[in-house]
């Protein structure tokens, strides 16, 4: 398998048309490694797969593969496996002609091809399948022989680009299974592109979350999840909640803030962390999870030092274990998760704990650190 | 933080790149046999037939006299050419609105599945093979006087004498809707498969009867589909040549445009006057396109809901 | 008005339209039918004129019209100069098809415009003055005249029935194959290639189709010796007259009709009929 030391992206951007698709993209990547680039459409992350691969030309920066450059060598010569979001098999190839396709390109033996083929598509469980043409084959089979086209050549990079889009929600929960063992079983380095939080989550060692051409955090699921470094960033790892608020006071690492539109006399208040330096008077958004808010009935509860938002609720879904709850809090909507179903139109009460509610100034643009420190 | 070698390279690689995203890259050069063939073969002549109506033979000069412009008042005041204008639009558009009007209702009742089908879409579209001449032959045979046709009728007893179905108009007119319905049959099928489906049953389930359901669904979402059909029926029956010489009356009633600039350059050698004509013809039937497109861009602006 | 009808059953009979249609139609191939017939029928009359049938039956005009028209040496221009206008028209409208489907650059509009005129304007128009500048050239009477002034409608043709064709090639293939290691020539020969034919077939068969049976263009720039079929007819038709020739026309028309089944015949063993004809969706038949 061939490998390499470092991949690095070095101020790496494209300009079309006057527009930044991708900007400043700076990214070291490991041996090993699964990356997922994560936002929504129109973010870059796209582009920046296909600059990778070299379908796409660079307007700025470099890209380097051990220290020398590969972004002005094409496609062909970069040595990268490629899944493509349509799958695009060779529609008048068979199976196995089409997983064979890029080992003839190298030249490689006849019993050699055969062999490689004949793991590949027994790795990605379609041996059955081999002779067969890819309009003969469900969505599902048809990515996984582009999974197993691209690996077979044991490529020092593989790209994806939302492979599973395309598929059906439980399909693409199974095919998600089977590309963590494939990376678990096979390790090879990994560049994934999705809009989706779930997908990226449970399958990246790190993720890029991107928007508007630029990056906008980097770091480990865990390090996502738990502490975004911008309310965009915090969107996309679940916290539903995200409302616009006006910091009343804020000493150290903690703030409060007035909700306006909601509760009564002008505006709830809460309690939060603040994330990067705020002062009274700055416009922010706050961040909540669902399910870090507790729902509780009217009446005078524990002392509100945490603040709380009085509402009255909307809509109540089942999930099973637990209820959705969405709360209508004067102008705004709040989404809750509750054990026990409120009554819909009763008033309740939402409170969070301190360190579950982050305030985030209001503005994007702000420079954040890139990684975060270990 | 770039070095200055990475500005260079970075400069160079935009010149190239910059053209390419305007999509000017080498694979245009797979263009070039395509424009050679386009220019020297239509782009070249033309202007050349253009830049020769202008100049007359002395004969013509004498004849209608306008200088450089004899050919044009030639054409003009000759009632002998000028008419062959209105004699070719007298066949051309009745024959192309027959053959368009005449195929929606067959192609919309041949879109569903029947037994024959393939036979009798091979059937429609045999004409087409076959081509002007040979239909002209057969139909003088088989429409003539003493042909088939005229027999069958006399004897039926449903008319008194045999009936002049060549030679003249009528016989031009079969020949232009034998060979240009398949045409036009194969062209609507296709736009009308275009429409979805289902469109037509959303309004039946709103209470649509089948006369409804083709006036307001169907015939709209068709609409730009006829207009082309028109267009490309119109010029294949606007261009009527060999038909208007064989079946037709030559000199007479079928007087058609392409037969006078043919005897221009054929029987009486004038480059000149024959480049006119064609010309003139060409104008003709670019109005009439022009009208029909124009017209069809005011009625309908939107998709058909399919693949259209 | 809903007859009740069992399901799957075509409710055809319904509307008095319908038999409209079917009437018209019935009409149209009695028509072909006996345009056709007649003219077989003709070809191998004794003589033919004030009867149902020939008065008697003969092969001779088949021989006769053979050698009256040379008939072996048209036959095969009119094969030549088909498969050479096809081969020209692909390898020149095939690349550039590619390139109008994949991409966009200044000034694509005017070059589909220059593509798209041939095909919009009557052949008399522009085949004049090509014919007048192929005489100018000494080219007059001439093959070469001949297979260049078909190649002016042809290559439109091809360009157009192809530019769809290849649009409907998703493609991220051509991307996917640079990715597993394939060149420009090995994008081409291993995967486009293969996936063009059978539009490649299709187009080809209708410029075939078009140029045998196509007229204007040919008999103003032909003379003896390269005249296709259809101008010998033509010729036969307007300068012999009377009876007797008819019966010849009549066979040098059934042998013409006969080359274009065949050469048909040839090309429809390597596509698929279907394609050439347009596909109906079918409406559903659950009503």
């Amino acid at each position: 398998m061939s490998t390499f030391e470092s991949l690095e992206l070095r101020g790496v951007g494209r300009r079309f048309g006057g527009v930044d698709a991708l900007a400043g993209l700076d990214l070291t990547i490991r041996a090993g490694e699964f990356v997922a680039l994560l936002g929504p459409s129109g973010c870059g992350k796209s582009t920046a797969l296909n600059c990778l691969a070299g379908l796409l030309p660079l307007t700025h920066g470099e890209i380097l593969l051990d220290g020398r450059r590969i972004d002005t060598l094409p496609p062909e010569r970069r040595g990268f496996g490629m899944v493509f979001q349509s799958y695009a098999l060779f529609p008048h190839l068979s199976v196995e002609k089409n997983v064979a396709f890029g080992l003839q390109m190298q030249g490689v033996q006849r019993a050699e091809i055969d062999r490689r083929v004949r793991a590949a598509i027994e790795l990605v469980k379609l041996g059955e399948h081999a002779r067969k043409l890819p309009g003969q084959l469900s969505g599902g089979q048809q990515q996984r022989v582009a999974i197993a086209r691209a690996v077979v050549l044991e490529p020092s990079l593989v790209l994806m680009d939302e492979p599973l889009s395309n598929l059906d929600a439980k399909l693409r929960l199974d095919m998600r299974t089977e590309i963590r063992r494939l990376h678990q079983s096979l390790g090879l380095t990994t560049i994934y592109v999705t809009h989706d939080q779930e997908e990226a989550l449970s399958l990246a060692d790190r993720l890029v979350v991107m928007r508007e051409g630029r990056v906008q955090q980097v770091g480990t699921p865990d390090e996502l999840y738990e502490s975004p470094t911008s309310w965009y960033v915090a969107d996309f790892m679940g916290y539903r909640n995200i409302l616009p608020a006006t910091v009343v006071s804020a000493s150290g690492s903690e703030a409060v803030v007035e909700l306006p539109g909601t509760g009564d006399d002008g505006g709830a208040r809460l309690t939060g962390r603040a994330v990067g330096g705020l002062r009274a008077g700055d416009r922010v958004r706050v961040a909540v999870r669902p399910e870090d808010f507790a729902v509780a009935g009217s009446g005078p509860g524990p002392d509100g030092a945490a603040g709380e938002i009085g509402g009255t609720v909307a809509v109540v879904e089942y999930h099973g274990r637990e209820h959705a709850v969405s709360v209508q809090a004067g102008d705004v909507m709040l989404h809750a998760r509750s054990a026990a179903p409120p009554a819909v139109g009763g008033a309740v009460r939402l409170t969070a704990p301190v360190e579950r509610v982050l305030v985030f100034p209001e503005s994007l643009d702000a420079p954040v650190p890139q990684e975060v420190a270990a | 933080m770039t070095s200055r070698a990475g500005d260079a390279q970075r400069s160079t690689a935009s010149l190239r790149h910059r053209l390419a995203e305007r999509g000017i890259d080498p694979t245009l050069l797979l263009l070039v046999p395509g424009l050679v063939v386009a220019v020297a073969l239509f782009v070249y002549p033309f202007s050349y037939g253009i830049g020769l109506t202008v100049q007359p033979t002395a004969a013509m000069q004498e004849q209608w006299g306008g200088g450089a412009f004899a050919n044009y008042v030639a054409f003009f005041r000759d009632p002998f050419v000028f008419d062959s204008i209105g004699i070719t639009m007298r066949l051309a558009l009745p024959a192309a609105l027959f053959n368009v009007l005449a195929s929606i209702p067959v192609a919309m009742v041949l879109r569903h599945r029947f037994r024959g089908k393939r036979l009798l879409t091979s059937l429609l579209v045999l004409p087409i093979t076959l081509g002007t001449v040979l239909t002209a032959q057969g139909l003088l045979i088989f429409a003539g006087r003493q042909g088939w046709l005229n027999r069958a009728l006399l004897q039926a007893g449903l008319i008194d004498e045999p009936l002049q179905l060549v030679n003249n108009y009528l016989g031009v007119m079969f020949s232009l809707v034998i060979t240009g319905f398949p045409f036009a049959f194969l062209l609507i099928s296709s736009y009308l498969s275009g429409i979805d489906p289902s469109l037509e049953q959303a309004a039946r389930t709103l209470g649509a009867g089948w006369w409804q359901r083709f006036r307001r669904i169907v015939l709209p979402l068709l609409a730009p589909g006829l207009a082309t059909t028109f267009v490309l029926t119109f010029v294949l029956a606007f261009s009527v040549f060999p038909s208007a010489r064989l079946v037709g009356d030559a000199m007479g009633s079928t007087r058609v445009m392409s037969l006078m600039a043919f005897r221009a350059f054929g029987e009486q050698n004038d480059y000149a006057m024959a480049s006119t004509i064609a010309l003139m013809m060409g104008a003709v039937e670019l109005v009439v396109v022009v009208a029909v497109l124009g017209l069809r861009s005011l009625l309908y602006r939107g998709t058909t809901g399919g693949k259209g | 008005m809903a007859a009740t009808v069992a399901p799957g059953e075509r409710r055809l009979a319904a509307r008095p339209s319908t038999w409209l249609v079917w009437a018209g139609m019935t009409a149209f191939g009695v028509f072909l039918l006996g345009i056709l017939v007649a003219v077989v029928v003709d070809s191998f009359g004794r003589q033919w004129f004030t009867t149902w049938l020939p008065e008697g039956f003969t092969t001779e005009r088949y021989a006769e019209a053979w050698d009256r028209f040379s008939l072996g040496e048209v036959v095969g221009v009119t094969v030549g100069v088909a498969l050479l206008v096809v081969v020209v028209s692909v390898l020149v409208g095939v690349p550039a098809a590619y390139v109008l489907a994949r991409r966009e650059f200044p000034g694509k509009r005017v070059v589909m415009l220059l593509f798209l005129l041939p095909v919009l304007m009557p052949p008399i128009t522009y085949g004049i003055p090509l014919a007048t500048v192929m005489y100018s050239f000494g080219l007059g009477r001439t093959l070469t005249a001949v297979v260049l002034v078909n190649l002016v409608p042809s290559v439109p043709f091809v360009i157009l029935t192809m530019t769809p064709f290849i649009e409907q090639i998703n493609p991220a293939i051509e991307s996917a194959a640079r990715m597993c290691g394939a060149r420009t020539r090995q994008v081409f020969t291993r995967v486009l290639a293969p996936l063009l034919v059978p539009g490649i077939l299709a187009a080809g068969i209708l410029v075939l189709v078009r140029t045998v049976g196509l007229f204007e263009l040919t008999f103003l720039v032909s003379g003896p010796g390269s005249d296709t079929l259809v101008v010998a007819i033509y010729r036969g038709m307007t300068a012999a007259g009377g009876g007797e020739a008819r019966q010849l026309i009549s066979a040098m028309s059934v042998i013409y009709t006969a080359t274009m089944l065949a050469m048909l015949v040839v090309a429809l063993r390597f596509v698929n009929p279907t394609q050439l004809v347009a596909q109906v969706k079918e409406a559903r038949d659950d009503d």
